[in-house]
């Protein structure tokens, strides 16, 4: 995030040392922030002023881990830019932090300013300014100073400034028509855009760790194939160019490669393959009569979690980057897919079906402290934040034979299970997938 | 004399206006050789138990039909589609229709089928035949089905 703020706003930003804030598992008592009017000078930087305000309590009060304490109750209404709040009158109504923020217009573009007090330590703890050229860019200022507010009190890495790439869905549901259309992560219209024009069904878009690439599979000319697509360029390409379907991609953490699976149509038998997206070089990893899919590697690149039915049912399993030491490590009763591994690198989200529900759950790398999330008739596509604090994935209502129901949404929930939400989609969605940092 | 011949012709005539009739009831419309022939006549689909590629001896026994149905018009060619129900992962599905179009295309080509005849491909859980969540839709949708494509 930083790296981007450098490339393209003016900013000075003061680090001050981390607090003392760590965050357990379990429930969490959101932590109570009082956000002051976003000062703004004449009409226009009033208007950028409250959408600012809004973004960042909106973001801050999402993420679970805060609450903005009511603006009725504020005793002081000054811009505390400039000037250092009473803190005895934000103690009272009990905020136990405090932003203030105001935005100008220079001959540079739109400042904005911000500072953040501890308020029961009576001292400022992070200060910013920043200019951007024109207003376009006024909703990634709001989920940058959100940001920097979350890293700032919890210690962990902020997820706002981040983007949703999902699978648009609409028509009946025996003829949908789908397109892969990206958002800001918290769902706002106006960042909502179309990737693809439904022409062709396209499915499963992931984002590439490190940049703005997604790789996803579309049937173009009724041949499913796996492509990726560059969203700064605009550049399509198919990379999943074999005699047979290519399904399952996803990018290794370096995102320079490409691991999804291959049915080779002398067989129909799919087997996990590794692309080097440079050399276009292909390798083998598994080699077993079943089915073998959904391969997610390991952040640090030497393992993949896959799905795999050679055991009799399908069932999560382990190998290392080179297809070898593959062992079972899904242990509970039910059919298991979806695996996916934390940017953390601690736990493997995936979805089991069992007792006619559909539970979205964590696991330890071995297959150990399997803990359910949220369950329900049918929940699919877990994909985690790239900050490993939280799970977005897609939840379909039943359909009725008269083809009414099965409406798809994408929901946003805490690994603890806590705080689960919609992200709102302009129509259904499927499919979602978290971008890494802008 | 006469009679007996008046009587022949009349029943030729008779049977003659019989094929008519019979060309232009039911089956009138549909041309030989055709996706309506396929489906009318021999049966265009096979269906799956739960989570298998398995052909059944049913599916087994419509497949041989298909399989002379495609010997008498040797100049159609085919597309073979695999499908899922929507109890599974969309990618295991993939993986599950593809299998299930495939154990079609090797049981026709094994019963002489040319394989330049045919092609397959899975829609996994995308193209439900029947909208439903319960088995009657799912053991409907968990199918495979063949498609004429000239």
């Amino acid at each position: 995030m930083i790296k981007y703020l450098l490339a393209f706003f003016f900013i000075t930003y003061n680090s001050y040392a981390a607090l003392e804030v760590t965050i357990a598992q379990g429930k969490v008592e959101p932590t109570p922030i009082a956000i002051t009017q976003v000062f703004g000078e004449d009409a226009d930087t009033s208007r950028y002023g409250n959408t600012l305000r809004e973004i960042i309590s909106n973001n801050l009060t999402n993420s679970g881990l805060f609450y903005t304490v009511n603006e009725d109750l504020y005793i002081q209404s000054d811009n505390l830019v400039e000037k250092v709040p009473r803190f005895e009158d934000w103690k009272l109504i009990k905020a136990q932090f405090l932003l203030s923020a105001d935005v100008m217009k220079t001959d540079k573009g739109i400042r904005l300013r911000m500072r953040l007090y501890d308020v029961f330590n009576a001292k400022e703890i992070e200060k910013l300014q920043l200019t951007i050229p024109d207003e376009s860019l006024i909703r990634r200022v709001g989920h940058t100073v959100s940001d920097i507010v979350y890293e700032r009190i919890t210690g962990e890495t902020g997820y706002f400034d981040t983007r949703i790439v999902y699978v648009s869905e609409v028509g009946p549901l025996d003829q949908r028509i789908k397109r892969l259309a990206i958002m800001d992560q918290d769902g706002h219209l106006d960042s909502h855009q179309f990737l693809t024009d439904g022409r062709n069904l396209v499915l499963t878009p992931r984002f590439a760790p490190n940049n703005q690439i997604i790789t996803y599979m579309e049937y173009k000319d009724n041949l499913p194939r796996v492509y990726i697509y560059n969203l700064k360029t605009g550049e399509r390409e198919i990379v999943g160019d074999f005699p047979g379907m290519t399904f399952a991609p996803r990018f290794s953490p370096d995102s320079k490669s490409v691991v999804m699976s291959f049915s080779d149509s002398k067989s129909a038998n799919s087997e996990i393959y590794l692309m080097d997206l440079n050399t276009r070089d292909i390798k083998r990893l598994t080699s077993d009569s079943g089915i073998d899919t959904s391969p997610s590697f390991s952040p640090d690149g030497e393992k993949i979690v896959f799905n795999s039915d050679r055991g009799g049912s399908p069932q999560l399993y382990i190998m290392d980057k080179e297809g070898n030491n593959t062992k079972r490590i899904s242990k509970g009763k039910g059919v298991y897919g979806n695996p996916v591994w934390s940017p953390r690198g601690d736990l493997i989200a995936f979805t089991k079906l069992t007792q006619g529900n559909f539970h979205i759950g964590v696991m330890d790398p071995d297959g150990n402290n399997e803990r359910v999330i949220v369950r329900d008739f049918s929940l699919e596509s877990p994909a985690w934040s790239p900050n490993g604090r939280y799970l977005i994935f897609h939840r379909q209502n039943k359909s009725n034979l008269d083809g009414t129901g099965g409406e798809t949404t994408i929901h946003f929930i805490d690994i603890t299970g806590y705080n689960e939400r919609i992200i709102p989609t302009p129509r259904d969605g499927s499919d979602p997938a978290w971008s890494p940092l802008l | 004399m006469f009679k007996k011949l008046l009587l022949l012709v009349a029943t030729g005539f008779f049977l003659a206006s019989c094929a008519a009739t019979t060309n232009q009831g039911g089956d009138a419309s549909i041309n030989s050789g055709t996706q309506e022939d396929l489906i009318v006549n021999v049966g265009d689909r096979v269906f799956f138990e739960f989570d298998s590629s398995e052909l059944t001896v049913d599916a087994q026994s419509t497949l041989d039909a298909q399989a002379a149905w495609l010997m008498q018009y040797s100049d159609t060619n085919i597309t073979i589609e695999g499908h899922a129900d929507e109890r599974g992962t969309r990618e295991y599905n993939l993986a599950l229709g593809d299998k299930r179009a495939f154990a079609v295309y090797s049981y026709l080509a094994q019963a002489g089928v040319d394989t330049n005849r045919m092609e397959y491909i899975s829609w996994g859980k995308e193209r439900p035949e029947v909208v439903g969540s319960d088995e009657t839709a799912y053991s409907q949708n968990r199918r495979s089905v063949t498609i004429v494509t000239n």
